[in-house]
């Protein structure tokens, strides 16, 4: 995993279906690994293979025109199980970037904590997005963290995107968020002074 | 102005708050599983730190457990081996483990509040999204990942901006036949699985104070499936009384103590919520899911929506989700053949649910051609079912009493749904392939799931009670 994130060009990835669920991004039967690796190859595996293990054609990860380190969903992506695994898989899959018009909360905590940044767009600018891959397979986007900026490389149309400001220092710089909680230490304790119950 | 009974508990338990930062927020208790932990405990080792405070972190195996045989071996290698390594970090970090064998043993949010650990005003974390269940003591609970469950067991705190809130009201009297359940999908088939992303929800209104500790817990259960952070309801007599006397509750003084403060934890008459629904408990139906989110529900009596009331923008994934589900557009569900019946999972697995259904089969036998898989939702629950002779009750309905574990609520186990089956389901999600791969999920309350166990249909619970 690489623990930064600030600027990208990439072809993408189109899956335009609403509410993907995390059980869609990794099945629960694959999720009984207890390190962070190889969940890639599961990646979507139900729509990726059939029974019998063998790819579906009709699947975009199994059509080699589509490739890229951004991938495109429709609204609420990322809903369901709180299953970390399918944040690990995506960057496992090489993804290093979702966008979509909706994000679930614990899915987006989830992306940003493994360094995957979740650009929430409009619906227009969504529909633009596909489009433009429908055109053209290899389309380009561009994604600018430090300006907060999305944008379709060949028509040149952009939006800027939403992100935390704590968010967006830590994948700049590669932070994460123990690193921030271990400093507090002090703070902690003293907390735990003021409270006579722990509740 | 007023506060929110969300903003008492959270307000309360922020340790630091600066600008632009998310807010510090202290946890009372971490739950943990066999399934989202290994990760996090590798962390602290990759990181040379110990568990902060161990004695606020409980674990149990329930995730990835079988449901029979529970006292052999694991017999599949890698399941075995992550319910080992459950063992192994617990007793090198020194946590408590209520593991497989153990008299506590059972899914993480059943064993919470029946041990007496979940209490009103606490911070509660697991990592696993139905952690909102705990909310139903007026605890803020919610679901997190596995990075998040390494923040907490490295600091006791997590870092979260603060969600807006929202109030859900439910008032009037409920219909006979119609649960908890019922309500809650009710709800989100009004508002859709991602009505409530970004809020933390408050239920309220006569309707929800009515409810039992345990049919309370079904609802703030399911907050999750309409995309909120957590849902919670106010701590009051019914509460106070569920808790007394439990295993790790408060006693003598302390309880004294406890109760003044809980009886504090309410939402001001002039608190501000960022969004407020009614809904009138006479209109609820017993519900049933058709899709493939929890959504894509309806009254049991009516019809799949047509092509047409359908959004067209939504449409691509309306159809996909009936061709998983083999069902037409407009069509009705009522009389539909099903072939399994699971009751079960962190929704539905207490004693309460298992009594009602054992209630409503006494005497009688399933239809032949289904499989009825209960599953309870912990060690001291199958305990009580058997000294109460409900066990008894199903086995000679013909109905299959299984150990307890998440089981086919997630389809982790072995216990899945073959392709192409339809199981009518107590628990909370029906995903593509949740219950297997191409498995169909019809999800309903306990007592849907049970007459249809006795006629091998989708039926209208309340025929048997005449309306």
């Amino acid at each position: 995993m690489s623990k930064i994130f600030q600027h990208l060009v990439s072809s993408a990835v189109p899956v335009p279906i609403e509410n993907i669920d995390t059980d869609q991004i990794i099945p629960a039967r694959f999720l009984k690994a207890t390190t962070r690796d190889g969940f890639g190859e599961n990646l979507f595996r139900d729509w990726r293979f059939d029974a019998n293990n063998q790819p579906k054609a009709d699947f975009v990860l199994n059509n080699p025109i589509y490739s890229g380190k951004v991938l495109v969903a429709g609204k609420n992506f990322g809903c369901g199980s709180s299953r970390e695994h399918a944040a690990w898989a995506l960057a496992d899959y090489g993804f290093k970037v979702v966008v979509s018009s909706f994000f679930a909360d614990i899915f987006k905590n989830n992306a940003l904590n493994n360094f995957i940044l979740p650009v929430q767009v409009s619906e227009t600018f969504l529909d633009k997005v596909f489009q433009a891959i429908e055109a053209d397979p290899e389309a380009k986007i561009e994604v600018d963290l430090e300006n907060q900026l999305i944008r379709i490389v060949a028509s040149g149309e952009q939006e800027s995107f939403d992100i935390n400001a704590y968010k967006k220092t830590c994948l700049l710089n590669g932070y994460d968020d123990i690193d921030y909680l271990l400093s507090l230490r002090q703070d902690i304790e003293k907390y735990e002074g003021t409270r006579a119950f722990n509740f | 102005m007023g506060k929110t009974l969300f903003d008492k508990i959270w307000d309360s338990h922020i340790v630091m708050s600066k600008p632009e930062h998310p807010d510090a927020v202290y946890i009372n208790t971490h739950f943990i599983h066999e399934v989202t932990s290994p990760q996090a405990f590798d962390g602290l080792r990759k990181r040379g730190i110990p568990v902060f405070r161990p004695q606020k972190t409980r674990a149990t195996a329930d995730h990835n457990v079988p449901t029979l045989e529970q006292h052999l071996p694991i017999k599949e290698a890698l399941s075995r081996h992550q319910v080992e390594m459950l063992t192994k970090n617990t007793t090198e970090f020194g946590v408590e483990l209520y593991g497989l064998g153990h008299p506590y043993q059972g899914i993480v949010h059943v064993i919470g509040p029946e041990l007496g650990i979940t209490l009103p005003g606490m911070t509660i974390v697991c990592g696993d999204s139905h952690t909102s269940t705990h909310g139903a003591f007026g605890a803020v609970a919610f679901g997190i990942g596995t990075s998040e469950v390494e923040q907490v067991l490295a600091t006791q705190c997590i870092l979260q901006y603060k969600p807006k809130r929202m109030k859900i009201a439910v008032n009037g009297t409920l219909k006979n036949g119609v649960l908890s359940k019922d309500i809650i999908l009710y709800i989100i088939s009004k508002i859709s699985a991602s009505g409530a992303t970004g809020y933390f929800v408050e239920y309220a209104g006569d309707a929800i104070r009515n409810l039992s500790m345990e049919a309370r817990m079904t609802i703030c259960n399911m907050s999750i499936e309409m995309g909120a952070r957590g849902g919670l309801i106010a701590p009051d007599e019914t509460t106070f009384s569920y808790i007394k006397g439990r295993q790790f509750a408060p006693q003598g003084a302390e309880w004294d103590k406890a109760l003044a403060y809980w009886k504090t934890l309410f939402s001001d008459d002039d608190a501000a919520f960022d969004k407020v629904l009614t809904f009138d408990a006479a209109d609820i139906e017993p519900q049933i899911t058709y899709g493939t989110n929890p959504g894509m529900g309806m009254g049991v009596t009516q019809h799949i929506p047509a092509l047409d009331q359908v959004e067209e923008k939504e449409r691509p994934s309306f159809k996909k989700s009936l061709e998983y589900m083999d069902l037409q557009p407009g069509s009705a569900l009522l009389g539909k053949k099903i072939d399994y019946v699971f009751i079960g999972s962190c929704t539905n697995s207490r004693i309460e649910d298992l009594r009602l259904v054992a209630d409503y089969v006494k005497g009688k036998r399933k239809a032949d051609d289904v499989v009825v898989w209960i599953v309870p939702g912990s060690k001291q629950v199958e305990a009580q079912a058997k000294a109460e002779g409900i066990d008894k009750v199903f086995a000679a309905a013909g109905f299959q009493l299984r150990e307890p574990g998440c089981s086919a609520c997630l389809g982790m186990n072995e216990d899945k749904v073959p392709a192409g089956m339809y199981c009518i389901s107590t628990s909370n999600r029906n995903f593509e392939g949740r219950q297997g791969p191409n498995a169909r999920t019809f999800l309903a309350s306990p007592l849907t799931a049970a007459a249809a166990a006795l006629t091998g249909r989708v039926t209208d619970v309340r025929e048997a009670f005449g309306h």
